[in-house]
C-alpha cells in the first residue's frame, strides 16, 4: 500500500518539475508506475515504450536523469536539514542525547569499518548484522514455505479454513516477544528460540495473504485447470502459485518487515553477538553513539530487505500484473 | 436418418448407427436452501460428428449452462451427456472449451499458454520436439506464430481469442465448445475471426458447438441452429437446418434466400414467439 502512494507521489512531484518530458509521454508513464511496486518508475517507464521513437527515446533520457534527480534530491536536503536541527538542539553539554558530531568524534570506528574483528565481543556492525540476518533467513525462509503451504491449504478448502482461520486470526496478534519465554522454555537454547519467534511473527501475514490470493484465483482458470485435467501437483505450480503470487509477495514483504523488527527485540533478550544485543550492551554501558549508529544500520538493513522481496516480487509477478 | 451436412467428411456406417453426441433427457437445476430453480429441462439433441451446431437464446436462458453440462464443467441434475457412447461426467481435453473471456493465463506467452495444453495431452505419446511443433501448428492455423513471445497482456482481445481457440484445437478434441468466442470483440475483428473459424472447421472438420446471440454469425457459421427457450426451465424451442453449401462467403449471402429466409425464421423465433421478458422492462 505504501509502496503504491509513494510511487504515485512522485510522478505527481515529477510532473511538477518536469512538466515537458513527462507530458511527452503521459499515457506510458502513469499507470506503469502505478503498477511498479515503488521500485523507481524511470527503468519500467523506458523498457515498456512499445514504439520506441527517437523522440521518446531522447525524453525517456532527459527525463531518466531528471527524475534521477528529483528522487535523490529532496531527501538528501531532508536529512541534512534534520541533522541540523539535532546538532543545534542537542549541542549543550548538558544535553542527554548524544549530537550528531559527537556520534562521528566517539563512533568513528563502527561507522568507518563495519567488519573489524577485535575479539569475540568486539565486531564490527556489519558483521553483526550479518548474524541477525543469517537468524532472518532461517526463520523467515521457514515461514515463508510453511506460510505459503498453509495459506494454500486454507485459501482452497472451505474446511481447512473454516477450522484454521480462526485460529490464525487469534494467533497472529500475540506480539512477537510474548512468544520468547515459551519459545525459550521450548528449545532450551537461545538461538533457535529467536529464530522461532521471526517464524512465528512473520507467518501470519504470508499465510493470511497467500489464503485471499488463493481465494481469487479467477474462476476461468480453474476452468482451464479442469479441461486440462491438471493434477493437484501442476495446478499448485502451474496455476495456483502464479496467480496468488502478488498476494503471496505482499505478505513476504510485511514478513519481512515484522521478522526484522522482531529479531532486534528476541536479541536484546536472548544476548550472542547480534545487533539487537549489540544495541542492549551499549545502553548497558552508556554508549549512546553506538546505539544511534546501530539504529542507522538496522533502518538500512530494512529497508534493503524490503526493496529485495518488492524487487523479487515485481520480476516473480511481471506477467501476472500486465493483465 | 439425416446426411452428414459438411461434404468433406466421409462418417463411416459403423458411426452412422450410433449417435456422435448424444444429448439426453438433461435437466438441471440448482438448489439454494429450499427454493429451487429450474434452468434446463427436456434437453434432447443428437450431433454428428462434423457438425456445427450453434445454440442461441436471450441471455439468461441457460445456453452457457448447456455447454457447461457439455463441457463437464456443470452437473446434471438428471438425464446424461453420451459422448461416442461414454458418459460426461467430468471436465476433459476431448471436449476443449473455447471461453467467452479467453481465458489464457497472463503470467505465461501464447506459445507457453498453448504448450501447456500440449504437453498435459500429448506429454505421453508425443516427443518433445514433436510437442514444439504442433503448438507452433496450432499457432500457425489461427495465424499467430508472430506473436508467440507475447503475454496475452500484450496481444488485442480478437489476438487472445485466437491464441484460445488454438490452445483448444492442439488438444484434437473431439467435440470444440465455442461459448459466445467473440462476443467480446469488435464487429470488424469479429468478422474476420469467424472467417478464421470457417476455414478451420472446413480443414479439419471439427465437431462444434457454438453459444452466440448473434442470429447472423449463427446462421453463418453453422449446419444448424438450435434456438432455445426462455427461462427459468428453457428447453430447445426449435432445430434448424441452416442449408448453405461450404465454402459461404459473408457477402455473397447477404443476398441469398436461403440466408435471409434462415435468418428471418431465427428472428421470428427471438423476437416474436420467445421475446424476452427482460426486454420489455429494460427498453
Amino acid at each position: 500500500m505504501t509502496a503504491h502512494v509513494r510511487s504515485t507521489d512522485f510522478v505527481e512531484t515529477s510532473a511538477g518539475r518536469l512538466p515537458a518530458t513527462v507530458a511527452a509521454i503521459p499515457v506510458e508513464v502513469t499507470p506503469k508506475a502505478a503498477n511498479d511496486q515503488g521500485d523507481g518508475p524511470v527503468p519500467a517507464a523506458h523498457e515498456n515504450t512499445d514504439q520506441p521513437t527517437p523522440r521518446s527515446r531522447f525524453a525517456g533520457l532527459a527525463e531518466k536523469s531528471g527524475e534521477w534527480l528529483a528522487n535523490i534530491v529532496p531527501p538528501l536536503l531532508v536529512v541534512l536539514a534534520l541533522g541540523l536541527i539535532w546538532e543545534m538542539a542537542f549541542s549543550s553539554p548538558t544535553a542527554s542525547l548524544p549530537p550528531p558530531s559527537k556520534i562521528w568524534a566517539e563512533a568513528k570506528d563502527l561507522i568507518l569499518d563495519p567488519f573489524f574483528v577485535m575479539g569475540p565481543q568486539d565486531i564490527g556492525l556489519g558483521l553483526r548484522v550479518m548474524t541477525s540476518l543469517q537468524r532472518v533467513a532461517i526463520g523467515f525462509g521457514l515461514a515463508a514455505i510453511v506460510g505459503v503451504l498453509l495459506g494454500a491449504l486454507v485459501g482452497q478448502s472451505v474446511w481447512a479454513m473454516r477450522g484454521l482461520d480462526p485460529v490464525f486470526q487469534v494467533l497472529r496478534t500475540v506480539p512477537p516477544l510474548a512468544w520468547l519465554p515459551i519459545s525459550l522454555a521450548g528449545f532450551r537454547d537461545a538461538n533457535p528460540s529467536a529464530i522461532f519467534v521471526i517464524f512465528i511473527t512473520s507467518i501470519w501475514p504470508i499465510i493470511i495473504n497467500t489464503a485471499v490470493g488463493i481465494r481469487n484465483i479467477p474462476q476461468d482458470y480453474r476452468n482451464v485447470a479442469a479441461v486440462l485435467r491438471l493434477n493437484q501437483v501442476e495446478f499448485f505450480w502451474r496455476i495456483m502459485i502464479p496467480s496468488a503470487a502478488p498476494y503471496i509477495f505482499t505478505g513476504l514483504r510485511i514478513g519481512i518487515g515484522l521478522s526484522w523488527l522482531a529479531i532486534v527485540a528476541a536479541e536484546m533478550l536472548t544476548g550472542g553477538v547480534g545487533i539487537g544485543f549489540f544495541i542492549w550492551d551499549a545502553w548497558n554501558s552508556s554508549r549512546l553513539p553506538d546505539i544511534v549508529v546501530a539504529l542507522f544500520y538496522i533502518g538500512v538493513v530494512g529497508f534493503v530487505l524490503d526493496r529485495l522481496v518488492a524487487f523479487a516480487g515485481q520480476i516473480a509477478t511481471r506477467g501476472t500484473a500486465a493483465s | 436418418m439425416i446426411a452428414p451436412v459438411n461434404p468433406t467428411l466421409h462418417t463411416t456406417s459403423r458411426n452412422e448407427n450410433r449417435p456422435f453426441l448424444k444429448i439426453d433427457q438433461v435437466e438441471k437445476s440448482f438448489k439454494r436452501g429450499k427454493a429451487t430453480t429450474h434452468v434446463l429441462r427436456d434437453i434432447n439433441l443428437v450431433i454428428e460428428r462434423g457438425q456445427y451446431v450453434a445454440v442461441i437464446g436471450h441471455s439468461g436462458c441457460g445456453k452457457s449452462t448447456l455447454l457447461n453440462i457439455v463441457a463437464g464443467l456443470t452437473n446434471v441434475s438428471s438425464g446424461a451427456v453420451l459422448l461416442e457412447d461414454q458418459e460426461v461426467s467430468e471436465p476433459g481435453p476431448d471436449r476443449a472449451v473455447v471461453f467467452q473471456n479467453h481465458s489464457l493465463l497472463p503470467w505465461l506467452t501464447v506459445y507457453e499458454n498453448v504448450k501447456l495444453a500440449v504437453d498435459k495431452v500429448f506429454g505421453a505419446t508425443k516427443s518433445r520436439a514433436e510437442r514444439h511443433d504442433w503448438t507452433i501448428e496450432n499457432l500457425s492455423l489461427v495465424h499467430m506464430t508472430h506473436a508467440k513471445d507475447k503475454r496475452p497482456g500484450e496481444i488485442s482481445g480478437g489476438m487472445k481469442q485466437r491464441v484460445g481457440i488454438a490452445r483448444a484445437l492442439a488438444m484434437e478434441p473431439k467435440v470444440l465448445l465455442l461459448d459466445e468466442p467473440f462476443g467480446a470483440l469488435d464487429a470488424l475483428t469479429r468478422a474476420h475471426l469467424q472467417d478464421s473459424v470457417m476455414e478451420i472447421h472446413a480443414r479439419l472438420g471439427n465437431t462444434i458447438i457454438m453459444i452466440t446471440h448473434d442470429v447472423d454469425e449463427a446462421v453463418l457459421l453453422s449446419d444448424r441452429i438450435v434456438m432455445m427457450t426462455n427461462g427459468p426451465a428453457a428447453t430447445i424451442g426449435e432445430d434448424l437446418r441452416v442449408e448453405l453449401p461450404r465454402p459461404r462467403n459473408r457477402l455473397q449471402l447477404v443476398a441469398d434466400p436461403t440466408y435471409v429466409r434462415t435468418r428471418e425464421a431465427v428472428l421470428k423465433f427471438l423476437y416474436e414467439r420467445h421475446k424476452s421478458p427482460s426486454l420489455d422492462t429494460a427498453a
